[in-house]
């Protein structure tokens, strides 16, 4: 401590240019400013009040732990929403009590009681002194001569190599595993083929046409997705919405004439933009909405998109009906559903 | 070695023979750190965190990272027989089962909402006071990766419960990692060990939620603060501190009760937090399901930025080329935005002090005021960040205010363009206007409200010049110049070599410090107060040492150093 409280400071060290009428070119510092005593500092029951306000957050700790512990102990959450929620409150208040009356101990404490004189210490500039860098340098030179590398090519291209090469036994076989089978054009296809059966999500009932009143909408999976090897990931591409449109109301673009049944007419639910499930209809403008970054669809309209950041509309499956009158689908969707990717029209 | 004759008892002599204890002690126990409040964020970043390692460690004892199905039959009734997994199920037995299960879980969350809004509040201190320049760039970068990690470990976590907004939150990364151009489904097979959503995602992002992201923080925040005691901190300016001083409180026993008890404190009101408000009940989202999603979702708040960016890009920027598709709509927001952001950010020390040719260490924080182009500049960075934000709750402030989505999306586009060029400039008139007045201060002091009538029937108000600590706040700092270049041809007239990139950099730093107001020269301060006959001046207003209470006119005063008595054992 010695050192700091002998240390000069050195404002008005800086250099003090004098301009014509004698007055130097900058205010200098003025130095510390005076040290304010504190109430507690003059008046010894100011003290000693701070004193017992210390004692009893320290106290309010020691009761807010001991409540947490009874708590704990006596208030048995029942799987009703309110046993718990009880439960959580007076865990959480005890805890509460117990770690805040410590914090507000010590910083009153601090504040309060301890000395309050501010201190000064020098700094140093961090840049080594150039004698040192000088030996720095002098002791790297003595270790590469010591290692003979500055002579030898070879030696150092071989090292060189053998540790560029190395990581790769740990990298390719992280790298080869991690992705599974690594066959990415399973993200062009669905399980959706020829006369696969529209259920509905998640009871997997069958749907006929009759089902579908104007205006209804149907959340489908195919048939059989229970009995895949991947549920799921069947399941999040080949979710499709079922929309039943009065037919006048329908466009038909030339090239999927047929692909809708009276009026109904099934889109993949995967928005276009980044994937999420597309799931807002409004009957009166035929407009579904994702609500992730509200892309709109027009269903009238080929499913294009009327506003938001998706650019394609989103994939029509081809459907009809099997001979039992029930919705399947003509074969899988013409394109690859869900977000854009680099090779999905290649 | 004996322990009779030593200064150290059994124990400590004990450890001191085997560690130099005894060195550590006397180096570091008295090391001074000056006071601010705005130097707390900082602690609440790395005790938020702390809470976040001891409620984490809780959870992980009841957690089962795992994608398996199994059907639920505990506590919550209106889950019984779902099918789901078993990360949902033990997210749910947490809540449920476990006795004080729901609170660590409801720490553990509001401490990380805390922990990211601490260290984006802590970077805005170091950024606006200027504490980023020399020596502490490379920890502006440390603390900067920090910031990243926050986010991975943030993101990371929200997605282990494996309940339905955690699940599109990964399918929407899912459409993000797609839209990379080659690599794009390569990584999302990597990503999720083949197709989304696979069964490998959440045992992965658990190791790496909570080993390896944890892990480096720790190692990192281990260097962060390495670098603050080798540095010593920076302290604001006022009288007495200088760049080569620190003023302020000893670590023992001043720091080490007030931030040791402020580490209770930030944990009590997460605690409290956790007592009183539910978050991330996913017992009434319900498991994952590809087909199921809910409107008005919302990500936690520091991933929003990304959601606004996702939601304002106009889905035309999509194109195909060679029969490649270049999803740019996604590329731009998801990638180029917080690219742009997050570079600028990164790299802001080296620009401004490329711009100030400045090779010295500084100590002495800045004032934002004095310092116009990055205040305005850190300004118009977050003024673009909010309305990202915003931008990411574009539907809820649809229904709260009963606009038209569309409408609010097409402003925010126009917003977020517009916006901060509008707060660069409003910020840089700001501060350009404080630091006039602070001269008009610093020359004609505080008005006192008293008007004086002169013989001569003049009125004039009566003014208080500033004592000398509060007129140094306002005269010690430095208004840069643009750098000065050598000409661009020497005295034979051939163009010098390297004249374009000196002239490059003149025009960035013309750009940070062609408008600037000069501090106060006593000359200038001299010249106000004796041609200043209008001003009547009044006594100052502190009791100040014999020379200040002198008329005030010639300004002679100011040359010679003002001798301070201390009488509480402080150096000058
Ligand atoms: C995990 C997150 C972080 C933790 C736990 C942390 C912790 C701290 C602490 C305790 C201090 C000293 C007190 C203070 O000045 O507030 C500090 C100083 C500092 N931090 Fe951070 N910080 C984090 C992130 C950041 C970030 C994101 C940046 C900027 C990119 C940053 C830059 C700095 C700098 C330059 C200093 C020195 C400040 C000075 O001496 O004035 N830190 N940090
Ligand atoms: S995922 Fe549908 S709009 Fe973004």
């Amino acid at each position: 401590m010695s050192a700091h409280d002998s240390t000069p400071h050195d404002s008005g060290k800086d250099v003090v240019v004098h301009t014509p009428d004698g007055l130097p070119d900058r205010f200098s510092n003025p130095g510390h400013p005076e040290h304010h005593l504190r109430r507690s500092d003059q008046d010894p029951r100011a003290n000693k009040r701070a004193e017992l306000q210390v004692v009893g957050l320290f106290l309010i700790s020691v009761i807010g732990t001991i409540g947490f512990l009874v708590a704990y102990f006596t208030v048995t959450p029942a799987g009703t929403p309110s046993s718990i929620r009880n439960s959580n409150l007076l865990l959480g208040l005890g805890m509460f009590f117990g770690l805040m009356g410590i914090g507000l101990a010590a910083v009153h404490w601090a504040k309060s009681l301890m000395n309050d004189h501010e201190k000064s210490e020098e700094r140093h500039e961090l840049r080594s002194p150039e004698p040192v860098r000088v030996q720095a340098v002098d002791v790297i030179k003595e270790g590469v001569a010591d290692s003979a590398i500055g002579r030898r090519g070879v030696l150092k291209g071989a090292m060189i190599s053998a540790l560029a090469l190395f990581p790769l036994s740990i990298v390719v076989p992280l790298i080869g595993n991690v992705g599974g089978n690594w066959n990415v054009s399973t993200l062009k296809h669905t399980m959706w083929k020829k006369g696969t059966r529209l259920t509905i999500d998640p009871t997997g009932r069958p749907v006929k046409a009759s089902d579908l009143t104007i205006g209804s909408v149907f959340h489908i999976i195919p048939e059989g997705l229970d009995t895949t090897a991947q549920p799921l990931e069947e399941k999040a591409k080949a979710i499709v919405l079922l929309i039943r449109l009065d037919p006048r109301d329908l466009k038909i673009a030339p090239d999927r004439v047929g692909w809708s049944y009276d009026g109904i007419i099934a889109y993949s639910k995967i928005c276009t933009h980044v994937g999420c499930p597309v799931a807002l209809y409004e009957q009166q403008t035929h407009h579904l909405l994702c609500p992730c970054h509200q892309s709109t669809f027009d269903v009238a309209d080929g499913a294009k998109v009327v506003f938001g950041p998706a650019k394609r509309p989103l994939p029509q499956l081809p459907i009809t009906v099997d001979s039992e009158g029930y919705l399947v689908a003509q074969s899988d969707f013409h394109e690859p559903v869900g977000p854009s990717f680099w090779e999905r029209l290649k | 070695m004996t322990t009779t004759d030593s200064a150290f008892p059994g124990p400590v002599d004990y450890l001191d023979q085997r560690t130099g204890l005894g060195s550590a002690i006397k180096t570091f126990a008295r090391k001074i750190f000056p006071d601010h409040w705005s130097f707390l964020l900082g602690e609440i970043a790395l005790y938020s965190f702390v809470v976040i390692l001891i409620s984490g460690v809780f959870l992980t004892m009841f957690f089962v990272p795992s994608m398996n199905e199994t059907v639920y039959h505990g506590a919550w009734a209106s889950m019984q027989g779902v099918t789901m997994s078993e990360a949902f199920k033990s997210t749910l037995d947490l809540s449920f089962e476990v006795r004080g299960g729901l609170l660590m879980r409801q720490i553990h969350h509001w401490a990380a909402l805390i922990f990211m809004a601490a260290i984006v509040t802590h970077m805005m201190r170091v950024f606006f006071t200027g504490a980023f320049r020399k020596p502490r760039e490379v920890n502006w970068v440390v603390g900067f990766v920090l910031m990243i990690l926050g986010l991975a470990a943030g993101f990371s976590g929200y997605s282990l419960p494996d309940d339905v907004l955690s699940g599109n939150g990964l399918r929407i990364t899912d459409g993000v990692v797609l839209s990379l151009p080659i690599i794009g489904s390569y990584l999302s097979y990597f990503i999720f060990g083949g197709q989304f959503p696979g069964t490998q995602l959440i045992p992965r992002l658990f190791t790496v939620h909570v080993l390896l992201v944890p892990g480096l923080i720790l190692a990192l925040i281990g260097l962060h603060l390495f670098f603050v005691v080798l540095h010593k901190h920076t302290q604001y300016p006022g009288s007495g501190r200088t760049d080569k001083n620190v003023v302020g409180f000893p670590l023992f026993p001043i720091y080490v009760a007030k931030a040791g008890g402020f580490f209770f404190i930030v944990f009590g009101v997460i605690a409290l937090m956790a007592a009183l408000f539910t978050i991330n009940p996913v017992w009434n989202y319900g498991p994952f399901d590809p087909s199921l999603v809910s409107a008005g979702a919302q990500p936690d708040w520091y991933m929003l930025f990304l959601e606004g960016a996702l939601r304002l890009t106009p889905g035309q920027l999509e194109v195909v080329v060679a029969g490649f598709t270049i999803p740019l709509n996604v590329i731009i927001p998801a990638m180029v935005v917080p690219g742009i952001l997050f570079t600028a950010l990164a790299a802001y020390p080296f620009i401004e002090a490329y711009a100030t040719g400045d090779k010295r260490e500084h100590h002495v924080l800045d004032r934002p005021r004095n310092v116009p182009v990055r205040t305005s500049f850190g300004v118009a960075l977050l003024t673009a960040f909010m309305i990202l934000i915003l931008a990411g709750s574009n539907d809820i402030i649809a229904t709260q205010f009963q606009l038209s989505i569309n409408d609010i999306t097409s402003v925010f586009r126009v917003l977020l363009f517009v916006g901060p060029v509008f707060a660069f400039w409003i910020t840089k008139r700001t501060c350009l206007a404080l630091q006039r007045k602070d001269r008009e201060l610093v020359l004609h002091g505080h008005e006192t409200g008293s008007i004086v009538r002169f013989a001569s029937g003049e009125y004039i108000e009566v003014h208080t010049p500033l004592n000398e600590h509060e007129r140094w706040l306002r005269v010690s700092y430095e208004a840069h110049r643009p750098i000065e270049i050598a000409p661009a041809e020497d005295s034979r007239g051939v163009i010098r070599q390297g004249y374009r990139r000196d002239r490059l950099r003149q025009r960035v730093s013309q750009l940070f410090y062609e408008d600037r107001v000069e501090p106060v020269t006593p000359t200038e301060l001299a010249a106000a107060q004796s041609h200043g006959a209008h001003d009547a001046i009044a006594p100052p207003r502190e009791d100040l040492d014999h020379v200040e209470s002198q008329p005030v006119g010639g300004g002679q005063h100011f040359v010679a150093p003002i001798s301070q008595v201390t009488p509480d054992e402080r150096n000058l």
